[in-house]
């Protein structure tokens, strides 16, 4: 699994002040001489409300020093902290408020981009991957809601038939090329990193929410976008 | 399952008042909206259904688990989504997710006085599992997108699998959320912390424990949740239509007062191993009570109370 060092230095060189904190990130670089506001998380971490506030409160600090200064994430955690603390102070609320400070941003003028360089589980995927306005992976990277025995234990199937669906169908198995077909990751990035992520900020924002069009187009989420289309009817204009 | 239903018809004549938890999504729509004015969409006679059980020889339902159109409360139209929790626990697959950020992205062309989403959901439907994950991350950008256009997006919590998982984060990204004393609002299930972190973290089977910390007692206190009602369809009605019309902004100023506030809650808090050490540190005298009371002494309570006012008020 990737190190977050390694993933600085091939995307920015020496041109990076990142400071850790624990499995906290927060900090800058430069790219093309533009400066990028970065924060995120390390070391496989858990996001509880600690850590989540502390997403949140560098994203809105951005928003109020550095106008328009592009945002990105750094992801890698195993999903939301699993802790009678973390569910005593609401750890939905703190999650949901990160998501909410992203959006702020993206809609503040700010480009939001999130890379998963390392892991991404669940609830920790949709708070600081999908919240932004678009997600990369690395290709060694991993996204998943749950892994397989657990899946199998939980919906009581043997373990032989999700090893079954897994090969025919995208919908279900971990990993990150299933997530590029379901349209949630833009695209993996291998090789000349700086280079993928400054294609990415060169990219005009998408105005709407592509994810559903992707995922029929690459042919892993096929009801999703006619299904919402059917409900929302006509748009206008 | 029919003997249920007539349970429920049962309940009903017999006491007048129609219990939100024990009525079917169906039942919660029409006695949340103005009598006859429910139009449904993508509904059950378009048999759209998930592929994705179907290939694992699991049941089907013709709604897939969800009941969204529109309707008026008060000759206000409103936008719904109400889950059933009946069907596969209220889960969230491709199909289901669709239909609700269908109806949110609606809302935005429709203009409507608000839009409610009645959760009854453990989270994402496993069978189905990334499909119903990316679907959460679409509404909760479809919700969000509500919230800036001013059209209020009110989230109510009051049944059988209360509203866990990915979905509490969509609750949370409303603008509302009004929950009954059955209503549990966490994005960890008891049975996941206890199998995951032993029982010495979490007793699943402990049910005041499991109320204490992820009912909407608590969730009120804290001021995550905006109202506390009794289980009875007519008070979720009073409820919502109350906050029709009335957004809360997406804007600097407010996410940075939820940003103190909720800096605030983890500094004094942070240390509390038990909901009645935070009920008491937010002044509640007998915290040993709380679970006793009814939804109306409950809200009593809360007004003598000056710091549970919630977010951004």
């Amino acid at each position: 699994m990737s190190n977050y060092e390694q993933v600085l230095q091939e995307l920015f060189g020496e041109a990076c002040w990142i400071d850790r904190d624990n499995e906290f990130l927060a900090g800058h670089a430069e790219l093309d001489r533009k400066t990028i506001a970065i924060c995120g998380t390390c070391d496989r971490a858990y996001i509880g409300v600690d850590i989540a506030h502390r997403l949140a409160g560098f994203v809105l600090d951005v928003i109020r020093t550095q106008p328009g200064r592009p945002i990105l994430m750094l992801v890698d955690n195993l999903g939301h902290r699993l802790s009678r603390r973390d569910e005593l102070l609401a750890n939905n609320g703190y999650l949901a408020h990160l998501g909410e400070c992203m959006e702020l941003a993206r809609i503040s003028g700010h480009r939001v981009i999130s890379l998963v360089y390392g892991e991404a589980v669940s609830g920790g995927f949709l708070a600081t991957g999908m919240s932004a306005e678009a997600c990369y992976a690395l290709e060694g990277g991993q996204v998943r809601v749950m892994n397989l025995p657990a899946m199998a234990r939980i919906t009581r199937l043997p373990q032989e038939q999700l090893e079954e669906l897994c090969r025919e169908s995208a919908i279900f198995a971990p990993g990150v090329e299933n997530f590029v077909k379901m349209g949630a990751l833009e695209q993996l990035w291998k090789d000349g990193l700086a280079d993928h992520l400054t294609s990415a900020l060169a990219a005009p924002e998408p105005a709407l929410d592509r994810r559903r069009t992707l995922g029929l187009e690459r042919g892993g989420r096929v009801l999703a976008a006619s299904v919402s289309a059917r409900v929302r009817g006509p748009q206008r204009g | 399952m029919n003997a249920a239903i007539s349970n429920i018809r049962d309940r009903q004549s017999s006491s007048g008042s129609q219990s939100w938890y024990e009525s079917s999504a169906r039942q919660r729509v029409s006695a949340l909206l103005d009598s006859g004015s429910f139009t449904e969409l993508c509904g059950p006679r378009e048999r759209v259904t998930s592929p994705h059980l179907a290939s694992l020889g699991l049941p089907i339902a013709f709604d897939d688990g969800v009941v969204v159109g529109e309707g008026t409360i008060q000759k206000k139209l409103v936008m719904i989504a109400m889950q059933e929790g009946g069907f596969m626990g209220g889960s969230v697959g491709e199909i289901h997710g669709a239909k609700i950020t269908g109806l949110l992205e609606r809302a935005l062309v429709m203009q409507p006085a608000g839009v409610v989403i009645g959760f009854d959901s453990g989270g994402v439907r496993l069978h189905e599992a990334n499909a119903g994950l990316v679907a959460m991350g679409e509404m909760q950008l479809a919700v969000l997108t509500l919230r800036e256009a001013g059209i209020p997006v009110i989230g109510v919590i009051g049944g059988a699998n209360g509203c866990y998982g990915g979905m509490s984060i969509i609750a949370r990204c409303c603008d509302y959320i009004v929950m009954s004393e059955q209503g549990r609002l966490s994005i960890s299930g008891p049975e996941v912390i206890e199998t995951m972190q032993g029982v010495e973290e979490f007793d699943a089977q402990d049910r005041s424990l499991v109320w204490r910390t992820m009912g909407a007692k608590h969730r009120r206190l804290l001021g995550e949740v905006d109202a506390v009602v009794a289980d009875d369809i007519a008070a979720f009605r009073s409820a919502v239509h109350d906050l029709l019309g009335a957004s809360r902004p997406l804007t600097l100023e407010a996410l940075e007062a939820q940003h103190d506030w909720l800096d605030q809650r983890i500094r004094r808090f942070g240390d509390c191993h038990d909901a009645t050490d935070i009920w008491r540190l937010l002044g509640v005298s007998e915290p040993d009570q709380v679970p006793e009371l009814d939804s109306d002494q409950f809200n009593a309570l809360l007004e003598t109370l000056d710091h549970c006012r919630g977010r951004s008020q």
